[in-house]
């Protein structure tokens, strides 16, 4: 059990800068995601933080101690790797055991430390196994069950699901996160992979580019986005952007004008902006509707059917095109014109830097997270 | 078969010709058709020569008149004349020669082993210039043996030679040693001119086998804490087995028909005399094809029989998953 705390953590390769000084405060017990586009730079985050990279720069916390030159084996981690990094030409039971045998455990020790974890992983009948006997999900238990041995203050996972197929993604992924709840160890886990990271985590990380662009929890960055980048990286199919102007501000938000179509006030701090300024309009799927009295009209391009909801794909003029979810089976066809409203308070505003306008206190449906757990790191 | 024949009419009339269909027949003609020329060069270079040696192994024939010979059956191998035996199994000069080969494929391939793989550690490591070193330890091995062991000879000379030189400077030795005539440096010397000559080898193959092993295992025995020493014994060393295997027998094949080496390095002598020394020396220094070749079927059988062995004990599969 232990914090791990990143201070102005940075990484360059050469002269190519891939962590651009992150500040994370991860509390004991804390499940914590790492989630991002590829070459985002989560998995390098893991991999400094697992002592597998040397930090550039910053410093690196676990239970208070600063292990920036301290060997992976000294910081009380454990990890699993995406591709199971198991040992080959060892079983089951030796690949478990084999990080064990330097620790100074006696014979009988590991032995029970093995066997049980092996239970809990329901894989106590596989241990006389080689790693190529086993099916992948399988190979993903016993490099969990490696990692439980070690009894590690932090789990580090590194898109430990990613070469799994889907059916066994969801069952490991329910496992692991019992895993958490019996332990209340701290875990650290890197995807790339929306799902996992909102069914998982105590909080989110979301990366982009070697930078923090937001932490909270699951919610919160659902439905308060501090930028444009989290906004689209979050929900599937993603928010729906339209570019507009600043049309009128007023106590009850920021009235904003539609190109083609009417006008819409978004209940949100307007802070700084100009009249006519060019912002962002983003909305979910989820929160438009078909009706004939819709701001934005377009022509439904095509139609998706997912059985318990269906997708609309409408061109609204130009090359833009808006997503609509709508539940069960769709009553349109691909070509039919429609008309879309939007509900005020699902929209959201974005600068043209891509900051997010702040919302006015109670407009929200959610509730407004505490404080602390909205901090933004640089 | 005439059941299945019976009961299905129409490829009956195709299967009546030793149950293959024309197709199959065609097929099996083509490859015979491809696979014919290597079979008739193998035979030419590899098979004629071969059969010829064992036929003349016995033989009476001499060199200087190949086509007058008489079967002799066993005489090249062993014969007794008034109580007294005779042939190449009696001779110790053979003997000496199958032992020295021994111990000099023994020793000269263990040290390349244990250098290749020190080697192969070492180039596999990344480091500024690596492809540089990879490309410079190949020398030794891309000078041609006649070369090499010319120029050895020439380095390792009593008077003239730069080692004895050296040496004497350091103050190591009082006197200089003719390296490849006395009887106690001859094989040591031969050894490790060949160990200079064939380390590179042995590292290329161990370094492509290092190469194939996958990365994420060393960072999981990272994370778990288990020293360097022990990785290398516990994990690489079973995992790189089956192509270090492979590379031994290689060398060691190579090693024991040694010839050319100790050939130009100490020409005839006994003390370092290889069985293809000996061979080469019946054949045509002493006219001998009889003897010669009965000589040549032994190391034939001898090399066969100590790869069968390392085999089994390596319980090598040269085929299928090597894990």
């Amino acid at each position: 059990m232990a914090d791990v705390v990143l201070k102005n953590v940075r990484k360059t390769f050469g002269r190519t800068h891939v962590i651009h000084g992150v500040d994370l405060d991860i509390r004991d017990g804390e499940f914590i995601v790492f989630v991002g586009p590829s070459g985002c730079g989560k998995s390098t985050l893991l991999r400094l933080i697992a002592g597998l990279e040397d930090i550039t720069s910053g410093e690196l916390f676990i239970g208070g101690e600063r292990v920036n030159d301290l060997a992976p084996a000294k910081r009380g981690i454990a990890m699993v790797f995406q591709s199971y990094a198991l040992y080959p030409h060892m079983s089951v039971y030796d690949n478990m055991a084999f990080g064990l045998e330097l620790a100074k455990s006696s014979k009988a020790d590991i032995d029970s430390k093995v066997r049980e974890a092996a239970r809990m992983l329901q894989i106590d009948n596989l241990l006389d196994r080689k790693p190529r006997q086993l099916s992948g999900g399988q190979r993903q238990r016993v490099a969990i069950g490696r990692a439980i041995v070690r009894d590690p203050k932090v789990f580090l996972f590194d898109e430990p699901l990613s070469n799994l197929d889907a059916a066994l993604r969801v069952q490991t992924r329910i496992e692991i996160a019992k895993l958490h709840t019996d332990t209340r160890a701290t875990m650290i886990y890197v995807t790339h992979d929306q799902v996992e990271a909102m069914t998982l985590a105590d909080r989110i990380v979301v990366l982009n580019a070697g930078r923090v662009e937001q932490v909270g929890t699951p919610l919160e960055l659902y439905h308060r986005p501090a930028n444009l980048f989290v906004a689209g990286f979050l929900g599937s199919p993603q928010m729906n952007f339209i570019p507009c102007t600043v049309s009128h501000i007023g106590p009850d938000g920021v009235q904003v004008q539609l190109p083609k179509a009417g006008s819409i006030t978004v209940p949100v701090s307007p802070e700084g902006l100009r009249m006519n300024e060019t912002v962002t309009l983003g909305i979910r799927p989820d929160h438009m509707k078909l009706s004939p009295q819709g701001t934005l009209t377009g022509r439904i391009e095509l139609v998706e059917e997912l059985g318990e909801n269906h997708l609309l794909y409408v061109n609204v003029g130009g090359e833009r095109h808006l997503t609509i979810r709508e539940p069960g089976d769709a009553h349109h066809e691909a070509g039919q014109e429609v008309a879309l409203a939007l509900a005020p308070e699902s929209c959201h505003l974005f600068r043209e830097s891509g900051e997010a306008l702040p919302f006015l206190s109670g407009s929200r449906t959610p509730a407004p997270p505490s404080p602390d757990l909205s901090s933004r790191a640089a | 078969m005439s059941s299945a024949v019976a009961s299905a009419p129409s490829p009956a009339r195709e299967t009546a010709q030793g149950g293959r269909s024309s197709l199959t027949r065609s097929r099996i003609r083509a490859a015979w058709i491809f696979i014919a020329p290597t079979l008739i060069v193998l035979a030419l270079i590899a098979g004629w020569p071969l059969a010829r040696t064992i036929w003349f192994s016995f033989t009476d024939a001499s060199l200087n008149n190949l086509a007058d010979y008489e079967f002799i059956g066993f005489e090249n191998y062993v014969a007794n004349y008034d109580g007294e035996w005779f042939g190449l199994l009696t001779d110790p000069d053979w003997w000496h020669s199958v032992w020295n080969t021994v111990w000099f494929t023994a020793v000269s391939v263990s040290i390349e082993t244990v250098l290749g793989i020190i080697v192969a550690l070492i180039l596999n490591a990344s480091f500024p210039g690596r492809g540089i070193m990879r490309a410079v330890i190949l020398i030794p091995w891309a000078i041609p043996t006649v070369v090499s062991a010319k120029m050895w000879n020439w380095m390792l000379h009593d008077q003239f030679g730069v080692i004895n030189d050296m040496l004497l400077r350091l103050g190591l030795i009082a006197a200089p040693i003719t390296w490849t005539a006395n009887p106690d440096t001859a094989l040591w010397t031969v050894v490790m001119v060949d160990v200079w000559k064939t380390t590179p080898f042995m590292a290329l193959l161990i370094l492509a086998a290092l190469q194939m092993l996958p990365g994420d295992i060393y960072e999981a025995a990272k994370v778990d804490g288990v020293h360097p020493v022990k990785v290398f014994f516990r994990v690489t060393l079973p995992l790189i087995k089956p192509a270090l295997i492979v590379a031994v027998i290689f060398r060691a094949l190579d090693a024991l028909r040694v010839f050319d080496l100790i050939y130009v390095l100490t020409a005839n002598s006994r003390d370092t005399a290889s069985m293809s020394v000996y061979a080469r020396q019946q054949l045509v220094d002493f006219q001998e094809v009889g003897l010669g070749s009965a000589a040549s079927t032994l190391i034939f059988l001898i090399i066969a029989l100590l790869i069968v062995i390392t085999m089994a004990a390596g319980r090598v599969r040269l085929s299928g998953d090597p894990r």
